[in-house]
């Protein structure tokens, strides 16, 4: 039987600043070593100064898990040296002397799959190493502290995952979550890491660190119960040990470092007081806490009879379900939720293109009235939609500027039906023994209107001259 | 120009116009020149201090807003960071470290125009009780120059008692304020745990250790306790003392007040000239009105081994830092990996430092925590329990600040055990964060002994009173230098 257990790391990307002092918890694109201050730097006599709403944002996160939350938490030091720890210890949290941890013990399900949560950790992130040089021998090791400090949570599950289905399934799910907590932003670089440990047929547990992206997490455990189960099946031993994985070459290698034996000495960090997270400061998070995503779904069903999958979609992606809370009513709701699943999504799929968008929510409930009301054809709608995206201009601008408007004219239709008519004499004659035939003409004439010709009136209308 | 006066009085001669500024502050950069060669308190003087004097003299003649030291020569023991100037902490390990931030109480004291006259000599990390583990050499006790001066704030008490500044700010992690003033015959202070911030005091023990004053009178130390106390963001371990003056009603007397002598702190091992001051003090406090009682804090008898278990598990970890990666010395690179550097680097700490961090790095190890460190967060606990029973009956506890005598320059220094034990009276304020202060009692042989109350957690004002009224009953001869 195959065991894989999670330690995810996540950091608090929406918050303002780091864990323990003003600068940005955004550190990329700045020149390195900019984003620093004396605290952040471990210099002599400064001290760490907590960021109370990495607590709340924390707190939320174990809250969503179903996780315990201690009414009082504290923080330890683990001690060790690492070029790129400033002060030679990390501030985080642990559970060996009472439940002192951000979140305790709690429980998700992902479809018909238990997993439970060991704990959730609040802690801060080290700096960056950065490897320059061919060889081993010219090798040089540059440091980064810009990023020393952020915020990060970390998500232990025991190990329940048996395949590495259940690890993705559970990682999609778990980055929906946080992104619809509002907490953190999971598409970006080096946000969400994870070690992953993983045995077969309750044999030895082999750890896995260093990788870097979800991506990577479930191919990282696909390849290494691959190996294991290779070693069992030529019956060579599998070693307890840790192994590092190798984003170049998605593989996972031995690491030679001590890891496992190094004592973190762990203790009290004094420098911060226990701190009260109350039943009535809980009461009053969880009333903040966003709608989660199980039940935006069920809301999408039953209020406006979206169909389950298109609901799925629509309310686990926090980008989309924003867009439609904002857009919808009581009657443009499903034909919205059309267009962001079946349009939108291939436009802003990417978190580049939905920064540069320029799509509002009033766009959208102004393209969805303009199809209920027979103004714009489907696909007239998606070519708003694009340029909308690109300008930001309103849609009535872009239907007069882009002459987008449905061909509806009774009069100016049968004209270009007629004319039609006169191209594809053949077409005529064979739609009087072949009806199929008048589908080939209907998309005749949507040429010619570029599509705006409205598809009702125009199968009327051929209809009537083809008689 | 007479240096001999207080904080207070110096203030009131410059309000008064009796002297400038600047002629206060020569004549004490003079005072420096003259005589810490032979003392050695100070490892760096200010050479700005003559031209801030200035400024404010000027201020004051035009009557320009002036900040409450009016110009007042303080000296800051050198593990405090004061920007643009070197903070050593008296390590070669820090040598050439400049800080780039003020801490709290230098920003506190800037504000009210205060004159920094210099950074003093500590024990290395403020990991000693004699100024000897200096790695800049030992300072000398102005009592008798043969003598430690105490410490680990041994710079700041000597540059007190030998009129080279009006007061100074040390570091208390186990009686680093108290035992100097007790050696040096100044007032020693150690706040409730949390009333002044440690922003910009280089840890030593974080979880036990405060900023306090080192003056020649107990209203001094309530005057700067106004200034440098407070809640501050940096620090999250500050707390609210409701903005209290520690100054009015400094005289209310201890009329009525229960105290308890701790019969711990009396018995074996005590220098008998420290029990008669200490017996002598006691009358004095009943003179005063007090009720004098004795009370047995049993867990005195573990407190030593505790606070040095606790004290090298937090410092292991403080001083990890030290990797000479981000700041320190010239060390090429060339021929290293990170671990062997950083081992290389760290030589330059010297003994005491080097055996605190194996200590430290021992008794809060894996296998060993639950018979040292743990066991020694226990006796904390339980030692704070006493001690807080301890007040349910009494208003004050009483005790001599060290047991012993100053003793010679050399004498103890290879016996570390010996050393710690005269810890012993002290460390107790630190491990259950309640106040304590060494006021100056008597004179044995020409050498200082130093009479230390204790009141419970944020009884600091109330403590400051007693102090005030002991300190009434005693007249002391002249600092021979």
């Amino acid at each position: 039987m195959t065991k894989i257990g999670l330690e995810i790391h996540c950091q608090l990307t929406k918050l303002e600043s780091k864990l323990f002092c003003p600068c940005k918890a955004n550190y990329r694109d700045n020149e390195p070593n900019s984003n620093i201050c004396p605290i952040c730097m471990g210099l002599p006599g400064t001290l760490p100064r907590l960021n109370q709403k990495a607590i709340e944002k924390a707190t939320l996160i174990a809250m969503a898990l179903n996780c315990s939350t201690p009414e009082k938490i504290a923080f330890f030091r683990k001690n060790y040296f690492y070029p790129d720890l400033p002060k030679n210890f990390q501030i985080t949290q642990l559970n060996i002397y009472g439940d002192t941890s951000i979140g305790g013990i709690g429980e998700i399900t992902i479809g018909e799959k238990k997993i439970r949560i060991t704990r959730i950790q609040l802690e801060e992130d080290p700096g960056r190493l950065i490897y320059e040089g061919s060889s081993s021998k010219n090798q040089i090791t540059l440091v980064d502290y810009n990023r020393a400090g952020t915020p990060l949570v970390e998500i232990v599950t025991e190990p329940d995952f048996e395949n590495p289905k259940q690890v993705r399934d559970f990682l999609k799910v778990l980055s929906d979550l946080l992104e619809n907590l509002d907490v953190s932003d999971p598409s970006l670089e080096g946000a969400m890491r994870a070690d992953a440990n993983v045995s077969i047929l309750g044999g030895n547990k082999v750890e896995i660190k260093n990788i870097n992206s979800f991506h990577d997490l479930e191919k990282a455990v696909h390849f290494e119960i691959t190996r294991q189960e290779s070693l069992h099946s030529r019956n060579i031993p599998i070693v307890q040990e840790t192994r590092h994985w190798d984003d170049q070459r998605k593989i996972t290698i031995s690491s030679r470092s001590k890891e496992g034996d190094l004592d973190y000495r762990y203790f009290l960090e004094g420098d911060i007081p226990w701190i009260k997270i109350g039943i009535d400061v809980q009461e009053k998070l969880k009333s903040t806490m966003p709608e989660s995503i199980v039940s935006k779904k069920e809301r999408y069903v039953k209020n406006y009879g979206i169909p389950e999958q298109v609901a799925e979609v629509l309310s686990s992606d926090k980008y989309y379900s924003d867009l439609f809370d904002e857009s919808h009513n009581q009657t443009n709701a499903k034909e919205i939720s059309n267009i962001i699943t079946t349009d939108l999504m291939g436009l802003a799929d990417t978190r580049e293109k939905r920064e540069q968008s320029k799509l509002n929510s009033s766009h959208l409930s102004d393209l969805a009235d303009a199809i209920l009301s027979g103004k714009l054809t489907r696909n007239s709608a998606k070519n708003a939609l694009y340029e909308i995206i690109k300008s930001g201009k309103e849609l009535s601008t872009i239907i007069s500027e882009l002459d987008l408007g449905n061909v509806s004219d009774k009069n100016k239709l049968e004209e270009i039906i007629k004319q039609v008519m006169l191209e594809e004499p053949q077409a005529v004659e064979e739609s009087k023994s072949n009806p199929q035939t008048i589908n080939f003409l209907v998309g005749k004439v949507m040429q010619k209107t570029r599509g705006k010709a409205d598809p009702q009136l125009t199968l009327e209308l051929l209809k009537k001259n083809l008689d | 120009m007479n240096l001999k006066i207080s904080a207070l009085e110096f203030i009131e001669e410059v309000k008064t116009g009796n002297i400038s500024v600047e002629d206060f502050i020569s004549a004490t950069i003079d005072q420096i020149k003259n005589i810490d060669e032979k003392l050695h308190a100070f490892l760096h003087v200010n050479p700005e201090s003559v031209e801030q004097a200035k400024k404010i003299d000027k201020k004051i003649k035009l009557g320009e807003k002036v900040g409450s030291c009016f110009g007042m020569p303080i000296s800051i023991k050198d593990n405090i960071c004061i920007k643009n100037s070197k903070t050593t902490c008296a390590s070669k390990m820090l040598e050439n470290f400049t800080a780039p931030y003020d801490a709290t109480v230098i920003s506190k004291l800037k504000e009210q125009d205060a004159i920094f006259v210099g950074k003093v000599n500590l024990d290395e990390f403020a990991m000693g009780l004699t100024t000897e583990f200096s790695a800049f050499g030992p300072s000398r006790n102005p009592w008798n120059t043969d003598y430690v001066p105490g410490g680990s704030s041994g710079g700041s008490a000597v540059s007190v008692s030998a009129f080279e500044c009006v007061a100074s700010l040390g570091s208390d992690t186990g009686g680093s304020v108290r035992n100097p003033a007790s050696f040096c015959s100044t007032v020693g202070y150690k706040p409730t745990y949390g009333l002044i911030s440690r922003y910009g005091l280089i840890s030593y023990a974080n979880s036990i250790e405060q900023i306090g004053p080192i003056t020649r009178t107990v209203k001094d130390t309530a005057f700067l306790l106004n200034i440098i106390s407070g809640l501050d963001p940096n620090d999250n371990t500050t707390i609210d003392s409701g903005n209290a003056d520690f100054l009015t009603d400094i005289d209310s007397g201890i009329e009525g007040k229960k105290i308890g002598v701790i019969q711990e702190m009396i018995g074996d091992g005590i220098d008998p000239a420290v029990l008669s001051a200490t017996n002598d003090a006691v009358s004095k406090l009943e003179g005063l009105g007090a009720i004098c009682e004795p009370v047995s804090i049993d867990m005195v008898k573990y407190s030593v081994a505790s606070y040095y278990t606790i004290t090298a598990t937090e410092a292991g970890s403080n001083l990890a830092r030290f990797d000479n990666l981000r700041y320190g010395y010239d060390l090429p690179l060339e021929g290293y990996e990170f671990n062997s550097y950083i081992s290389k680097a760290r030589t330059k700490f010297g003994p005491e430092v080097i055996r605190r961090m194996i200590l430290g790095g021992f008794v809060p190890s894996a296998g060993h925590a639950g018979k040292y460190f743990l066991k020694s967060l226990k006796v904390k606990s339980k030692l704070t329990k006493e001690v807080n029973d301890a007040f349910t009956k009494f208003d004050y506890l009483v005790a001599p600040t060290v047991p012993v005598l100053p003793f010679k320059i050399g004498e103890k220094i290879d016996d570390p055990i010996a050393l710690f034990l005269v810890d012993i009276n002290t460390v107790i304020a630190n491990l259950t964060g309640i106040p304590s202060i060494s006021v100056p009692f008597s004179i044995s042989n020409g050498l200082p002994i130093g009479i230390q109350l204790l009141a419970k957690q944020n009884d600091d004002k109330k403590l400051l009173q007693a102090a005030r009224a002991l300190e009434t009953t005693v007249q002391l001869p002249e600092v021979p230098i």
